[in-house]
């Protein structure tokens, strides 16, 4: 039986298309852009079409408002080092509860080792941002205000264009986290305040080990890596050719058929989890119902525990991920979650289901005909459940 | 995913004695929603022979906890309640052919949650006796010390790492680090006067003899300059900074005597300078610092940096206190 790949924000299958266009420059075209000669010529034209496809799916400007970088993690590390670095006078920066490690592992280190005072903004029940807590956070010290488009485990949307109005009120520059948003929903940054934004190609079926950041016209930059004169001097090493024209693929493929990708994606995430809801009693989904990424779910099953529901799925022959502890390897349930004081009940049994362009009817049906039963068979080993409905006080181990 | 044996992923695909025992004389529970996982052990003991004739377990938890319940009932049953007392987590973590290091705290649990039926069994009040035996250590996910030292104890655990492995304890937001640390080193300690652990294996906090080199968050705190100025050693490897000296009462001033030594010193060591094809002179002397401006190749050259060293070894040990020679542009 074919699996059900519902782990896409996880990372996604590299269109076949996407593999066909980077075949080349790995073999015959397989010279170095900054070369004078032919071989470095022709990639150097591929380099740029490249460009052009990724500027032309978040709305750029100017396509030298791209810098191609190695991933996600590099481009967020750059862009908040960078405004420290423009803006001497300004030692703060501005970020959420919720982001993903690449930010808050990163703030967490410059606020021990390099005197960077940093506010983390909380978030409501919905992983909603608290716009007072931002307000208030706002002021002349503040370097740099890095909040997420989209979040990886809940979907929901930050309204990052308003939020970067408010940063530019007060001076500071303003980046965010896309990983999660490219290629999911319509990105226009001509028509924003944003200065800087970070992206990822293998979440959009581009290949891995690629990414950009997205530097307005005119925005003051320190490269992270230093060296060669590639990408105008922002960002140094020879290019990765074969990746950049995979990203570039990706990009456009994903750009010409968005528009009817996204309601068809929403409407089976809706189908998922309505189906889920209605079989499967206590649990509920997670994350801004109004804004949220048209392709993720995550779904909280209460009383059972996410590891042995993702075996199961898998045993079933569906790729899941949890916000559970036991799946990450630390032992505490996702900050995600917790930030939004989702219960420990079921925070533990946090289901995310995440999909794609690929992802069909049928993918649907087999989940939702695969989780009743596993859903049932955990409770009923569960000593927080019985057969009449949810015991919670009934239970009083020895430690708590 | 996790590298779970076969062993596990079968105990956990179709787990033995899972669910209620209606008829169960003796219960142990452990564990917590908030903990993430929590077991309720359920055994039915013959009141004449007290062997567990039958068990059952409810888990909520990972597949590694929910083998782990079934390995342990399996294992208990037909076996006296003494027989059964001896059972250690390590024999749980054996019947599955082993777990991994981060999982073991399951096979913990089942030890935990036998413990606390077979003392329910005998009438014990376990909660009063337990908590004689130790505070709790970690509020995260409610570890106290008579549980971490029975682990330390039964699995032989010498490092931090082990023990939150093992017991979890520590392993959130890790504010007990350090009773963790000093439980570990005392129970190690007591292992070893015991016979039970090689001294060389045991953990040590702050027992040390020498300098107090304390592994802190993953890196070692490099040893700090010794308060007074170091003498100057003639054996010593080159180089090229020498920590600041505290200012001295007499010798933040040059004097001109000084002056002229460094001045003749630079002259003596010219030619090793000039033997590289560059030149060295002396520009500015301050404090504890000598400036020089270093020309041709010996500007930016790794071994003129070297030179360098040597020199300021040289003028240190004229002057009898610490000197540092930088290079600088003239002016």
């Amino acid at each position: 039986m074919q699996p059900v790949y519902l782990d896409n924000n996880a990372t996604t299958r590299v269109f076949p298309e996407v593999v066909d266009a980077m075949l080349p420059y790995f073999s015959e075209q397989f010279g170095n852009a900054s070369s004078i000669h032919a071989f470095g010529a022709e990639v150097g034209g591929a380099l740029r079409q490249a460009r052009k496809s990724l500027q032309a799916l978040i709305g750029a400007a100017f396509d030298h408002e791209i810098i191609f970088t190695s991933g996600g993690t590099e481009s967020n590390n750059t862009a908040i080092r960078s405004a420290l670095a423009v803006q001497p006078g300004r030692t703060e920066i501005i970020t959420s509860t919720v982001e993903h490690p690449a930010i808050l592992n990163l703030c967490d280190w410059l606020e021990k080792h390099e005197g960077v005072t940093v506010h983390r903004i909380p978030v409501d029940g919905q992983g909603r941002l608290d716009i007072d807590a931002y307000r208030d956070a706002l002021s002349d010290r503040v370097a740099l205000v890095s909040l997420m488009w989209a979040n990886n485990e809940t979907g929901t949307v930050f309204p990052v264009d308003g939020l970067a109005e408010l940063a530019h009120g007060v001076g500071a520059l303003f980046h965010t986290d896309a990983v999660q948003a490219v290629g999911k929903l319509p990105i226009n940054l001509k028509e924003t305040d944003i200065d800087m934004l970070s992206l990822s190609s293998h979440k959009f079926h581009g290949p891995k080990g690629l990414g950009a950041l997205y530097l307005r016209k005119g925005t003051r930059f320190r490269p992270l890596l230093r060296g060669g004169h590639q990408e105008r001097g922002r960002r140094a090493g020879t290019e990765n050719a074969p990746a950049i024209i995979g990203l570039g693929k990706a990009a456009e493929m994903t750009r010409v058929t968005m528009d009817q990708d996204i309601p068809r994606i929403r409407a089976l995430r809706d189908r998922l989890e309505k189906g889920l809801i209605q079989q499967i009693g206590h649990c509920f989904v997670t994350g801004d119902p109004h804004d949220r990424l048209p392709n993720t779910t995550t779904v909280a099953f209460e009383y059972i525990e996410g590891e042995a529901i993702l075996l199961k799925l898998n045993q079933a022959g569906i790729a899941a991920s949890s916000g559970s502890a036991c799946t990450s390897g630390s032992l505490e349930p996702s900050h995600v979650l917790r930030a939004m004081n989702i219960p420990f009940t079921a925070a533990h049994g946090a289901i995310r289901f995440s999909l794609s362009r690929e992802t069909s009817e049928e993918d649907v049906n087999r989940v939702l005909d695969a989780m009743p039963g596993i859903i049932d068979g955990l409770r009923d080993m569960s000593p927080f459940w019985s057969a009449d409905g949810a015991v919670p006080d009934g239970f009083n181990p020895e430690y708590a | 995913m996790w590298d779970y044996s076969e062993k596990v992923k079968e105990h956990f695909f179709n787990p033995r004695n899972a669910g209620a025992l209606a008829d169960a004389n003796a219960v142990g529970e452990v564990g917590s929603l908030s903990c993430g996982d929590a077991l309720k052990l359920m055994l039915k003991v013959n009141p004449q022979t007290e062997v567990i004739e039958d068990a059952g377990f409810q888990t909520f938890g990972c597949g590694s906890a929910i083998a782990s319940s079934s390995a342990l009932t399996e294992l208990i049953i037909g076996k006296t309640i003494d027989e059964a007392r001896k059972l250690t987590n390590q024999d749980i973590a054996d019947f599955l052919d082993g777990l991994p290091p981060e999982k073991m705290h399951c096979s913990v649990m089942g030890q935990e949650a036998l413990s606390a039926a077979v003392a329910a069994w005998k009438g014990e009040e376990l909660e009063e006796d337990d908590h004689e035996e130790g505070a709790l250590i970690c509020k995260c996910f409610g570890v106290d010390a008579g549980m971490i030292e029975r682990a330390i104890r039964n699995n032989k655990l010498t490092t931090l790492e082990m023990v939150t492995f093992y017991t979890k304890a520590g392993g959130g937001c890790s504010s007990c680090r350090e009773p963790l640390e000093d439980l570990l080193a005392d129970v190690n300690t007591a292992m070893v006067a015991e016979g039970l652990l090689n001294a060389a294996e045991a953990y040590v906090f702050g027992a040390a003899p020498a300098p107090q080199k304390k592994k802190a968050q993953g890196f070692i705190i490099p040893d700090q300059p010794p308060a007074p100025a170091p003498p100057p050693q003639p054996s010593a490897p080159v180089q090229i900074a020498i920590p600041p000296a505290p200012p001295a009462p007499a010798a933040a001033v040059i004097t001109a005597k000084e002056t002229i030594s460094v001045a003749k010193i630079i002259e003596e060591m010219r030619p090793i300078f000039h033997a590289d094809g560059g030149d060295v002179e002396l520009v500015d002397i301050a404090e504890s610092k000598v400036f020089v401006h270093m020309t041709g190749a010996c500007s930016g050259c790794q071994i003129a940096s070297l030179t360098l060293g040597g020199l300021a070894k040289r003028i240190t040990e004229t002057l009898g206190r610490p000197m540092r020679v930088l290079p600088v542009a003239k002016t």
